[in-house]
């Protein structure tokens, strides 16, 4: 049962004031259920991309079909600091229209799902980078989102942490069965995670190259396969960063 | 399969749980005592410092001692007027007339802030105006406060108020405007109805700020009512710190004067201390913001 999740038709965009668009004649189709990163060196539009689908920005031409709730996962953990880490689920249960006498159980499930149980009445600052993102992870499935979009959400991490949070994130996927479109600019990543990965080019932002990932998952990032396929992309993403050297 | 990915899960969490421990700091709160000790020292200290001199300055007797009484004047006047009942009484009334005019100020001043932010025009006609009246000294308002309300309390409130609203307003609509942005996509993200978007993101978003501009507006508030007290006396207005101040003069009892000066001090500080302070260092450590 492939139905698309979302559907990008020729989608444009140039920002008031610019001449070249950031984004130009982008399409794609994503099913639902799937793992696509978004690759690409920086100002190529990505978060652009991510901006327009989420309804943050709105595109200069094309149409963007949604098949579902969307929440975006930001690089920053945006958490409210004003709330505990509960209250920031119970705030997103509540816009999503969660009656209130179910909110707290409601989160203390989703925080369980990240293994944050321990964290409900921990305020932000009191939380580490990882686990503060997976609180944003637990809130985004708290709006019952079924289309999730995360720009470079762990960019921001130590190595280790970021290991763990990439298993995380399978896993939440897997067993949510969400569509889940992701946006990086360390190859490795795109590969660990990704069913598809897909290469844009900067200025304008064209989608140049497409990858499918064949790789068993629990993928590791060390894998010789994993390797191989980043040493192919990274020659392309030079390629295409090569191209804007003035002479 | 379901086994397999159990044990995953599992080893994912007490992996996360070893991690979470690693990077969880605990800080070791001072305890009640010590803290009240390292607040309370320095300041006994000082104000014994300037008591001192003061006993100095007097005991050289530079100036004639009606006009330079010496603490031990002052104290004497301080317990006469508090045995008459009237230190309670002029504290009483200037405090609650200060609090329910700065009441009022903020009870007008946050939508009016709202307002600002939420509408492009209204900023453009009204942040000129609230910064004019934030250069102007209050006091200027009494004269015309009197021809307009006579010696009544709206007089007094309304200084009160032309006073504080500004301060108040501008420290609000400053908090709106430096929300980080990440906040306020957030909010959209989440979907949150309008008014849900104000009362559960901007306002608390916003509150730091907010605060710091009510303390500022309570600064002015409590200023202008010295004013006001001091130039609008009626019997109808009855005993307040600016009444005394005037009495003193009048009488031309220095050491009256210098136990109002002191009363109208004290009072500020301990408003400042016991109200705003608590609030303040609470909003700041639930952020994890630096205690100011």
């Amino acid at each position: 049962m492939n139905t698309a999740a979302i559907e990008i038709k020729n989608v444009s965009k140039t920002y008031r004031g610019e001449s070249a668009p950031v984004l130009d004649d982008i399409t794609v189709t994503l099913e639902a259920g799937e793992f696509v990163c978004l690759l690409g060196a920086s100002g190529c539009g990505k978060t652009t991309l991510l901006n327009l689908v989420s309804g943050l920005d709105v595109s200069t031409g094309g149409s963007i079909e949604k098949n579902g709730k969307v929440s975006v996962i930001f690089q920053e953990s945006a958490l409210f600091p004003w709330l505990t880490a509960g209250r920031n689920i119970e705030l997103a249960l509540r816009a999503s229209g969660v009656e209130k006498a179910k909110r707290k159980e409601r989160a203390l499930e989703l925080l369980r799902l990240v293994h944050l149980e321990h964290a409900y009445d921990k305020r932000p600052h009191e939380l580490s980078g990882g686990m503060k993102q997976r609180v944003a992870i637990a809130r985004a499935l708290a709006q019952d989102a079924k289309i999730l979009l995360m720009d470079e959400p762990f960019a921001a991490l130590d190595a280790i942490t970021r290991d763990f949070l990439h298993e995380e994130i399978s896993t939440v996927w897997k067993e949510r069965g969400l569509t889940i479109v992701f946006v990086t600019h360390n190859v490795r990543e795109a590969i660990r995670l990704g069913q598809r990965v897909l290469l844009l080019s900067s200025k304008p932002g064209r989608i140049i190259r497409e990858w499918n990932v064949d790789l068993p998952q629990p993928r590791n990032i060390d894998d010789p396969a994993v390797a191989t396929l980043a040493a192919e992309i990274t020659t392309e993403l030079r390629k295409e960063i090569s191209r804007h050297a003035t002479r | 399969m379901q086994p397999v990915d159990t044990v995953e899960r599992n080893d994912l969490a007490t992996l996360e749980a070893g991690l979470d421990a690693l990077e969880s700091s605990s800080v070791q709160k001072a305890s009640l005592g010590t803290r009240f000790v390292k607040a309370a020292v320095p300041a006994v200290l000082s104000i014994a410092g300037l008591l001192a001199i003061w006993q100095v300055l007097y005991a050289l007797k530079i100036w004639p001692e009606w006009k330079f009484p010496g603490p031990a004047d002052v104290w004497r006047s301080l317990r006469d007027q508090w045995e008459q009942g009237l230190v309670w009484s002029a504290v009483r009334n200037s405090v609650s007339r200060g609090l329910i005019g700065f009441a009022m100020s903020a009870i007008i001043a946050t939508p009016l802030a709202i307002l600002i932010t939420r509408v492009g025009f209204a900023r453009t006609v009204l942040r000129p105006i609230l910064s004019g009246l934030q250069q102007l000294p209050s006091v200027a308002w009494v004269p015309a406060a009197i021809i307009w309300f006579g010696l009544t309390p709206s007089t007094i409130y309304a200084v009160v108020i032309l006073g504080a609203t500004p301060s108040i307003t501008n420290g609000l609509v400053n908090g709106i405007d430096q929300i980080p942005p990440l906040y306020l996509r957030a909010a959209k993200v989440l979907g949150l109805r309008r008014l849900d978007n104000i009362r559960r993101v901007v306002l608390p978003a916003a509150l730091p700020n907010y605060l710091t501009g009510l303390e500022q507006g309570w600064a002015f508030a409590w200023r202008s009512l010295m004013a006001a007290e001091l130039i609008a006396i009626s019997p109808a207005l009855g005993n307040g710190l600016g009444q005394t101040l005037e009495t003193g003069r009048q009488l031309g009892d220095m050491s009256l004067i210098v136990t109002a000066i002191l009363l109208i001090l004290t009072t500020g500080i301990l408003v400042e201390k016991l109200g705003f302070a608590p609030i303040r260092r609470r909003v700041y450590r639930n952020r994890g913001l630096a205690v100011a």
